[in-house]
């Protein structure tokens, strides 16, 4: 067995009795319960999670992420200086966090809504893409915060830059896209818009759910035109392809800084 | 053991290293002592692979230190610092570096017993004191039989009983032909420990020779005092 994944096993043990996981996995069952008992419909209940999945995850991966590594600082130097690679030790860490989390939303969404069952046969697809794209969501988020921890020797600045990191993808992001909307508006803007869900993976998350949905006006500008590029099942597979390279972009750039780093 | 020829270490624009020149005999305990900030724990880190060197070259048993990480394998370390998983117990924690290591060769587990640790192991470790869990940062840097064991402010945050009882494997281990390398604040313990002594002041060696040269040089009887002379002559000079 090498090295990550020894990491990984004792990472993951330590994680599951941290009641900072319990509590986000109770989070989400509570609220994931609330919607399809007062919702009505289970339909209603996934749309509502998809919003707070796309507010709440990234932002959950991000903190966590980044205090995280910050905390196993010390821990870090230890294991180093045993004969351990550096990139082996941090695709333990980095899974050792990533796993958890993920199983923590996956299990606190999934087990209160098959408890309930779904309305129909229908909504399968839709509540499955809604898991994928949330432990994807959480898979980038987190290899983002080691990013920004492993770069960044000041814990405080860390952090900032990480919730910046969150309001520029949850929130600037959008209001940007709506300016360069109205002020380019009589100049052809479909392949701008289309480059621009792209480069932000939050976007491209929410398009990929919203494209499960009959919910086209929820799709917004940059779902509404990429509707028009990519109809039926290659919409999805763009977008989960999309979401793969956004998982793997910070990985590499992570490994790359720990490798180089000064501890 | 250890070789270190012009080492230099720059943080941004601050200057930690300035050409370090340095040749650690093995089988003895070498103290490294100097004000804060005079580069110890980095020249430590650098022997680690936990720093790289700015300029200069490092040599571990002939050796280069670059990326690869298999001589660790023959060093024991105990960090200042003791922070662990939180979740984890102890022997968890002992488990999981014995598996990183891969270790099949018989450990060196008797401070376990020495330092009364047993009744902690099964606790989890973010219930522990600061000096238990020093205790067990003692316990995985010898657990490996160590060639060269890097000790960085060892007792700080020990009580006196384990205190002594580390010095004294200190003293087991140089006599198995063990290298040992120190830094301390306490100069009064490390007169029953070093052999030798490297003085670092401002990023440079000062000083690096036996204790009795040192003391014999500064006309001192205790490590403490002859440090002090040496502040006080560097001090001079500077002005």
């Amino acid at each position: 067995m090498n090295v990550m994944l020894k990491v990984l096993k004792y990472d993951v043990r330590d994680l599951v009795r941290s009641r900072w996981l319990l509590g986000y996995a109770a989070f989400f069952a509570v609220i994931t319960d609330a919607l399809v008992r007062f919702g009505g419909s289970s339909e209603k209940a996934l749309l509502s999670l998809v919003s707070i999945t796309l507010f709440i995850v990234p932002l959950v991966a991000l903190v966590f992420g980044t205090v995280y590594l910050y905390n196993a600082r010390e821990f870090t130097e230890l294991l180093l200086a045993h004969p351990v690679n550096r990139r082996q030790l941090f695709g333990g860490l980095y899974l050792g966090l990533t796993l958890p989390l993920a199983l923590a939303f996956v299990l606190g969404v999934a087990v209160p809504l098959l408890l309930e069952g779904l309305d129909d046969a229908g909504q399968r697809v839709p509540f499955v893409m809604l898991l994928v794209a949330g432990a994807a969501l959480t898979a980038i988020f987190t290899a983002v915060a080691f990013l920004i921890a492993t770069r960044t020797e000041d814990r405080l600045k860390g952090l900032g830059v990480a919730i910046a990191a969150w309001l520029a993808a949850a929130v600037v992001y959008d209001g940007l896209v709506l300016v360069a909307v109205l002020v380019f508006g009589d100049y052809p803007l479909e392949r701008p818009m289309l480059v621009a869900m792209f480069l932000n993976p939050l976007d491209l998350a929410r398009v990929l759910l919203l494209l499960q949905f009959d919910a086209s006006a929820l799709l917004g500008y940059t779902g509404a035109v990429f509707r028009q590029f990519f109809t039926g099942i290659s919409g999805t597979l763009v977008s989960l392809a999309a979401l793969a390279a956004w998982i793997a972009a910070p990985i590499v750039l992570g490994v790359r800084a720990f490798q180089r780093k000064d501890f | 053991m250890i070789e270190a020829r012009g080492l230099t270490k720059q943080f941004g624009a601050l200057p930690v290293l300035r050409g370090v020149d340095l040749a650690v005999a093995p089988g003895r305990v070498t103290a490294i002592i100097g004000p804060n900030g005079a580069g110890k724990t980095t020249f430590l880190k650098m022997i680690l692979g936990l720093t790289r060197p700015g300029g200069g070259t490092l040599l571990f048993d002939g050796h280069p230190v670059n990326g690869d990480c298999r001589y660790r394998a023959r060093i024991g370390y105990m960090p200042q610092l003791a922070r662990f998983p939180e979740n984890l117990t102890g022997r968890e924690l002992i488990a999981m570096v014995r598996d990183l290591r891969g270790a099949a060769n018989p450990l060196d587990d008797d401070l376990i017993a020495a330092l009364a640790l047993e009744p902690q192991l099964d606790k989890r470790l973010r219930t522990l004191s600061g000096g238990t869990r020093q205790k067990i940062n003692a316990v995985l840097a010898v657990l490996f039989r160590p060639d060269l064991l890097i000790l960085d402010e060892p007792t700080a945050g020990l009580d006196p009983v384990a205190s002594s009882v580390l010095k004294d494997k200190i003293l087991a281990l140089r006599g198995r032909g063990v290298t040992c390398l120190i830094t301390s604040h306490v100069l009064s313990e490390l007169e029953e420990l070093a052999d030798d002594v490297v003085f670092l002041l401002d990023g440079r060696v000062r000083f690096a020779g036996a204790v009795a040269e040192l003391k014999r040089t500064t006309r001192q009887v205790t490590i403490e005092r002859a440090v002090a002379e040496m502040m006080r002559r560097g001090a001079e000079e500077a002005a």
